[in-house]
């Protein structure tokens, strides 16, 4: 068990240190000038030298780039232009957000996706096939942006249901910060109507994320049951006389999930990606929207730690989910 | 070429998917002729503003008194040309890296595909993000943002397929009868290596239509007064609720755009590779 | 004593894109109480699609056009599936398949495995909740032990893939029993064994007929196989009976030219080694006379114009040729 996951983190270093490399060269190489572009244009030539040495930018390209790796093992990841305070500091400040919503709509993706995916596969090619499949391609090919819009004007604007944006009301006092997640906070703090306003703005915004993911994870579990379906043990325990559901729900389900997990982890980027465009539309104060205003003002160093932080989330989701796999397959972690 | 078209033409949401994409290719082709107003495209009437659906404006009128209608017909050939520049700048850098990894070996090989496995690791819209505002933000900055962070998903497969066939006997046999590196590539490697590529980029099309229309709406790609889908959304966000129909109608001629690129090659996969069940 | 299992003029068909494929043409066996009856039959000829039938596990395209599936006295094929689960399958038949590695779902401990099916199928005898599964245990324990399965408390608890292939048909053998059915299936349970391997469970099968009053229906495409196990035998051919007796009177003078071809192919029995020329006619297109006739070195006019009636040869076996019509 130990073995293999530090098998599987060394695996994942010589990528990391590659995207270190694609960071630094972006921050440093691609601008002409990196002191000329971090000035700005009203800058006068002696700031411009200042900020030259300051940063060491006049030093060979390989001692910048050591000093770089060393600053971020350091959680070194500079200062954002936009809000004057350490990028880092902007990080964890924002990470509960993003990893509550993240994580609902991921649930959503999967308690709804698996079974929904199921229900396809045993149906193959009668009417709650061909409807899971068009409406997978549907999640698939929907705008997020769009229909997170048409999910406010129905069930904000029209009809009044859900609130339209934010993480809470902006009438409701915030409960002190201890987690940083708004939920449990409010949990902490006994005020459960702070947390059923919470999770009331949670709804749109886990819904609209979940959409991606939901019909990718229903297209996999159908090609994973239909897989399992032709495998010989479903004919023996066909012929054995499972019970029918038993059978389909539990030792069919647990070989064909196998798949689907991969596509967990491979949906973090889609998650992550999707994240970006929903929480700015939500106005939802996550890692997401912090990006967005990052990309929007130009405010380069925090670009980078988030496109830095975002690698390392799915290095690290790979490695959680070939354990995950190691535990639903035995065969694999006796390999190693 | 026929019994992949017969195969094509029963499976009933392939055919679909192939419809709809001839559609919007009539509809990018010919749409100033199919538009009833093509000259909305610049033009403003502010007179009419924020109409609603009715006969003389299917679709209703926007903040400029703009048919909207007319604007999503004269988007579809901007969103098909994005696409089609990205998806084929993609495939110029990512199906020559391929070969060479996938034929050469060695550290070459290494080389490649580590980059490869880095640029994949980082969601495609963040790092197109990130490159756009890098490059100042333009439409064709935009575009070949794009192209930048698509070419590893061609890398890659051309790589799985040339190791594939550079193993397999025929190869052996052309590399003994003294077949030179680049003949074997070009004549024989690349064209078995082709269908999977042709069914990335089609499924690559309908996806590029989708983040063109995420960075259009984030004012990173098209700039006003260009009919472009994603950047109509954006605007209309100002005019909700009331002008519902200004959000709805570009939304979903991304959505049913998208929807038949992916229902096309998800048929042509099926044909092509009944193994292979990834799409993106 | 009517016989345990009687299958009469079995026709199923499968629809396919190309059109209907009539995988069983004709087919009739009888299985006496306390009897090993082989099937034999080169792949393709139908065999795995005859046990499905007999199981009542189809694929959905296929569809029994005629025959009875006859099992102590009662019509397998007027069953609904919910009779065939509850009453019949595990519980009265049980079923050996054919890779031991591959019928046993990878992700589950074998005890589970073996336990689920005993939680529906085994007799109760009057004990419920954990005192019930206690006992399935101990029958399970004492099923291994009895096939010889090395440490079979710690057997229960672990993975099919830490066993070896013998010992993955030993667990196979045990689950098939594990419900003291009357009539066993074993669909080719040797073929994926090495050759020692293969005589050792094929001795352990001919114990437990007589040990547990069972009666075998063994399907195989090897007569080597059929001469150590059987005492009657089956041979099918695209979907037919062809000859059908007991073992050592085929073995002794085969009557049909398809059985006559099979066993000269045999290594053990040849003297030279003969193939038969031609293959198998396809599902969709079959030849409107007797089906073996384009292959047959005996072939007459009258073999390619009907299909030929069922005779008795003087060995005392059934045969489908016009040779003993």
């Amino acid at each position: 068990m130990l073995r293999f996951v530090v098998r599987r983190c060394l695996l994942v270093l010589p990528s990391l240190l590659g995207l270190l490399v694609v960071t630094f060269l972006l921050i440093r190489v691609v601008p002409s000038d990196p002191a000329v572009a971090m000035a700005g244009d009203a800058a006068t030539p002696e700031q411009i030298e200042r900020l030259r040495q300051q940063y060491g930018l006049n030093r060979p390209i390989w001692e910048q780039f050591v000093s770089y790796v060393g600053k971020v093992a350091t959680l070194d990841l500079g200062e954002s232009a936009f809000s004057r305070r350490p990028v880092a500091v902007d990080i964890a400040q924002r990470l509960p957000a993003t990893l509550m919503l993240t994580f609902c709509a991921l649930a959503i993706s999967v308690f709804v996706g698996v079974p929904l995916g199921v229900i396809a596969g045993l149906s193959h090619n009668a009417w709650p096939d061909y409807l899971l499949r068009v409406f997978s391609v549907m999640g698939i090919a929907v705008a997020a942006f769009w229909f997170a819009i048409m999910l406010q004007l129905l069930f904000s604007m029209e009809l009044g249901w859900l609130p339209l944006r934010g993480e809470i009301s902006a009438t409701i006092p915030r409960p002190p910060r201890i987690t940083g997640f708004m939920v449990i906070d409010a949990m902490i703090a006994g005020r459960f109507d702070v947390v059923a306003d919470a999770l009331r703005h949670l709804v749109l915004p886990a819904v609209t994320l979940s959409l991606g993911g939901l019909a990718t994870i229903v297209r996999f579990t159908r090609a994973g049951v239909l897989d399992t379906m032709q495998q010989d043990f479903v004919f023996y325990e066909r012929a054995m006389g499972y019970r029918r559901w038993r059978l389909n729900w539990i030792y069919v389900l647990r070989n064909s999930v196998t798949a689907t997990v991969t596509q967990i982890g491979l949906l973090f980027g889609g998650l992550i990606a999707g994240g970006v465009v929903v929480e700015s539309i939500f106005d939802w104060p996550g890692i997401g929207s912090y990006t967005v205003q990052a990309i929007l003002t130009g405010d380069r160093q925090v670009m980078l730690a988030v496109t830095l932080l975002v690698g390392v989330v799915y290095a690290a989701v790979n490695i959680l989910t070939d354990l995950v796999h190691g535990v639903l397959d035995p065969r694999l972690m006796e390999r190693g | 070429m026929s019994p992949i078209l017969r195969k094509l033409s029963r499976d009933l949401p392939a055919m679909l998917g192939l419809g709809i994409v001839l559609f919007v290719l009539v509809i990018a082709i010919f749409g100033p002729m199919l538009a009833p107003y093509p000259e909305d495209a610049a033009a403003s009437h502010l007179t009419r503003r924020l109409k609603p659906p009715s006969a003389a404006f299917p679709f209703g009128t926007d903040n400029l008194g703009r048919d909207i209608f007319s604007r999503v017909i004269l988007g579809a050939r901007g969103a098909l040309s994005i696409a089609l520049t990205v998806v084929s700048t993609a495939m110029l850098i990512g199906v020559p890296l391929g070969l060479i990894a996938g034929y050469r070996g060695g550290w070459v090989s290494e080389g490649i595909m580590r980059v490869t496995d880095v640029v994949l690791a980082i969601p495609q819209l963040v790092l197109a993000l990130a490159l756009a505002q890098l490059m100042s933000p333009s439409l064709e900055s935009a575009m070949l943002a794009l192209s930048l962070t698509y070419w590893p998903y061609f890398t890659r497969i051309v790589y799985a397929e040339t190791r594939r066939l550079s193993a397999s006997l025929f190869v052996d046999a052309l590399r003994g009868i003294g077949a030179g590196s680049g003949r074997i590539v070009f004549l024989h490697i690349l064209p078995n290596a082709l269908s999977p590529v042709i069914v990335r980029a089609t499924i690559g099309l309908g996806f590029t239509i989708l983040v063109a229309a995420v960075l259009g709406f984030l004012g990173m790609g098209a700039t006003p007064p260009a009919p472009d889908w994603g950047l109509a959304i954006a605007e209309s966000r100002t005019y909700l609720p009331r002008a519902w129909w200004y959000a709805t109608f570009p939304g979903l001629a991304i959505l049913i755009t998208v929807m038949g690129f992916n229902l096309l090659g998800d048929g042509l996969r099926d044909i092509v590779d009944p193994r292979i069940r990834r799409s993106r | 004593m009517i016989p345990v299992l009687s299958v009469r003029g079995l026709k199923v068909s499968i629809r396919t894109d190309e059109g209907n494929a009539e995988i069983l043409d004709d087919i009739g066996l009888t299985l006496e109480r306390g009897r090993i009856l082989g099937v034999v039959g080169e792949s393709g000829c139908g065999k795995s699609t005859l046990i499905r039938s007999i199981m009542g596990i189809l694929p959905r395209a296929a569809t029994v056009d005629a025959g009875e599936i006859w099992f102590e006295g009662e019509n397998l094929l007027a069953f609904s599936e919910a009779e065939l689960n509850d009453g019949v399958r595990s519980s009265r038949v049980g079923f050996i398949p054919q890779d031991p590695l591959l019928a046993l779902n990878p992700v589950f401990k074998v005890g589970a495995q073996m336990l689920e099916i005993m939680r529906w199928h085994a007799p109760d005898n009057g004990l419920r909740g954990a005192a019930r599964r206690r006992a399935h245990v101990e029958r399970l324990v004492s099923l291994l032990k009895r096939m010889q399965v090395p440490d079979p408390e710690t057997a229960l608890e672990r993975y099919p893939h830490q066993f070896s292939g013998g010992q993955r048909q030993r667990l196979l053998i045990a689950a098939a029993l594990a419900c003291a059915p009357g009539l066993v299936i074993a669909d080719e349970p040797t073929t994926a064994l090495d050759v020692t391997t293969q005589h050792q469970i094929l001795l352990l099968l001919r114990e437990l007929v007589a040990e547990f009053g069972i009666s075998l229906l063994f399907v195989t495409h090897d007569f080597g196989v059929v001469a150590e196990l059987c005492d009657d035998l089956c041979v099918i051919y695209a979907g037919q009976t062809v000859e059908a007796g007991a073992v050592q009177a085929i073995l002794d003078a085969p009557s049909h030219p398809y059985t006559r071809a099979l066993l000269a192919c045999h290594p053990d029995r040849a003297t030279t080694f003969l193939g038969i020329p031609g293959s198998v006619p396809s599902p969709l297109a079959r030849p409107p006379g007797c089906l073996f006739a384009p292959r047959c070195i005996d072939a007459q006019a009258l073999c390619l114009t009907g299909r030929p009636p069922q005779g008795q040869a003087r060995s005392g076996a059934e045969v489908r040729c016009v040779k003993f019509a």
